[in-house]
């Protein structure tokens, strides 16, 4: 029989704060994380504006000399779960290190770190391509690095799957934990690609938001006057348990993780299949996993992006998977405030999720004053909302057509 | 000497995150300030720049004390 898993704590390092009371609160109050990128100087760029993570030194959390061997997306790593564990009050000293596992991905990786050698290796040739710069890149580090920096020695790998790395992460340490690998996983992403070669990536794929005069009104998911995602960056990490383990120590549970799905569209590199096929399976798997039927459902975290199709086909989707439930249940993008974190999205989601769960209250859509016709789901427009929320999904879809859900349900002891 | 002494101690603080009273003509760079291999390639490089030298790596692989560095620096610049 498969073990129950628990979340017993939060790690995020986000645009909307760096600990978990900060951002739900900016959270639930619509606040938006979107301003003018500071990273970078951007009068070439057609698209300025991204959510940062604004405050943040890793000093706080890494020493000096192990922060000048990270990019900052294994920084976010890192810090995120440290945090995670003080947050589930866990200490590695007191728990089996050998069943305690790591998977943190990110979609993208070290991209400063390309960025920033590439220009060494041009400029001034082979010779000075800095010996840290493979093991400051490759996207699997995080995992890595947390591992080192926590003492977990148990199960570790990373999922790298664009915009649904975050939902893989923690459904495949999810299935882990079920089948008995390890006691605790420690299952997130990280992205930190507010940088030149990916805004002018991206932008060049037509993707992102340009409105740059008005950067708090950019991510508008279900708007009719949506016009791209906001790259968002950060990291979050949840401490995953069997309900046995977090038991025995007497954690504080803030929900269970019961079921996930995930499939491929088999259509396209960037474009979502137009019938929403592979995210309706995704959804329909992660409730079968889980054991749940449609009406269960109170409330979805939907991938939400912002762009035109995504929108569209994800609300689609919901439909063919929901039935007339669909009209029923509340929705809402988080993105619309902190932006898109990519490979750090479905891992920032489901803390959203567990966080909703706790609290009874549904986060916003914000921005979403005009709603599109072809999005005519609730999507709990510019306000949050007290409500009984008893299960949850939030969905991940990633380029490459990867589809993943992941469903989280209020903790009860039989 | 004096002077190459204190530019190589600065670049090993800097790199290392060491103390300086750690950096000592005698220390070790890996057994006693810490670095692994690929922190003693990053500091050659560091050194290469700050002296405007070349080190070739039959003559990195000689260097383990900072007094090795120091003498090496002395030597060819």
């Amino acid at each position: 029989m498969n073990k129950r898993v628990v979340i017993t704590g939060l790690g995020i390092i986000s645009p909307l704060g760096n600990d978990v009371n900060t951002f739900w609160n900016h959270l639930i109050a619509g606040k938006s994380g979107v301003g003018n990128i500071t990273h970078f100087d951007t009068t070439d760029y057609a698209v300025k504006i991204a959510a940062e993570v604004k405050d943040f030194d890793p000093l706080n959390y890494i020493d000096k000399k192990e922060v000048r061997r990270m990019d900052r997306f294994v920084q976010f790593a890192v810090a995120a779960a440290k945090e995670a564990l003080k947050h589930a009050e866990l200490d590695m000293d007191k728990v089996d290190a050998n069943r305690v596992g790591v998977y943190v991905g990110s979609g993208i990786g070290g991209l400063s770190t390309l960025e920033n050698q590439h220009r060494v290796l041009m400029e001034r040739g082979p010779r000075r391509v800095s010996p840290f710069f493979v093991p400051m890149m490759i996207a699997n580090m995080s995992s890595g690095m947390v591992s080192i920096h926590t003492g977990a020695k148990g199960p570790n790998s990373a999922a790298i799957s664009a915009c649904a790395t975050g939902t893989h992460c923690i459904g495949d340490s999810f299935k882990m934990l079920q089948r008995g690998d390890a006691d605790v996983m420690l299952a997130g992403g990280t992205e930190a690609t507010i940088l030149p070669m990916a805004i002018a990536g991206f932008s060049a794929m037509g993707a992102l938001s340009s409105r740059n005069d008005d950067p708090q009104k950019a991510s508008r998911p279900f708007d009719r006057d949506r016009d791209g995602f906001v790259m968002g960056e950060g990291a979050t990490v949840l401490v995953l348990e069997t309900l046995e383990h977090a038991q025995k120590r007497g954690a504080n549970i803030i929900a269970e993780v019961v079921g996930y799905g995930m499939t491929a569209d088999a259509y396209h590199i960037t474009s979502p299949d137009p019938h929403g096929d592979g995210a309706k399976r995704s959804m329909e798997m992660a409730l079968s996993d889980a054991g749940l039927k449609p009406e269960d459902i109170d409330y979805i975290n939907a991938h939400g992006t912002s762009t035109d199709i995504n929108d569209k086909f994800e609300t689609m989707a919901i439909k063919a998977a929901f039935g007339e439930h669909a009209h029923k249940l509340a929705i809402s993008s988080t993105k619309s405030m902190m932006g898109h974190l990519l490979g750090a999205a479905g891992a920032i989601e489901a803390a959203v999720l567990a966080l909703t769960l706790k609290e009874q209250i549904i986060p916003p859509t914000i921005n979403l004053e005009n709603p599109d016709p072809e999005c005519d789901l609730d999507y709990v427009p510019n306000e949050a909302r007290k409500a009984r929320v008893r299960a949850a999904i939030s969905n991940s879809l990633g380029f490459g057509g990867h589809n993943a859900t992941i469903c989280i349900k209020e903790f009860a002891e039989a | 000497m004096a002077d190459t002494l204190e530019r190589v101690k600065k670049i090993i603080v800097e790199r290392l995150d060491v103390d300086e009273a750690e950096v000592t003509l005698e220390a070790s760079i890996k057994e006693d300030l810490g670095a692994d291999s690929l922190d003693v390639v990053d500091l050659i490089m560091e050194l290469e720049d700050e002296f405007e030298l070349e080190i070739g790596d039959d003559e990195a692989a000689k260097i383990s004390t900072v007094g090795d560095i120091v003498e090496y620096i002395n030597k060819h610049n």
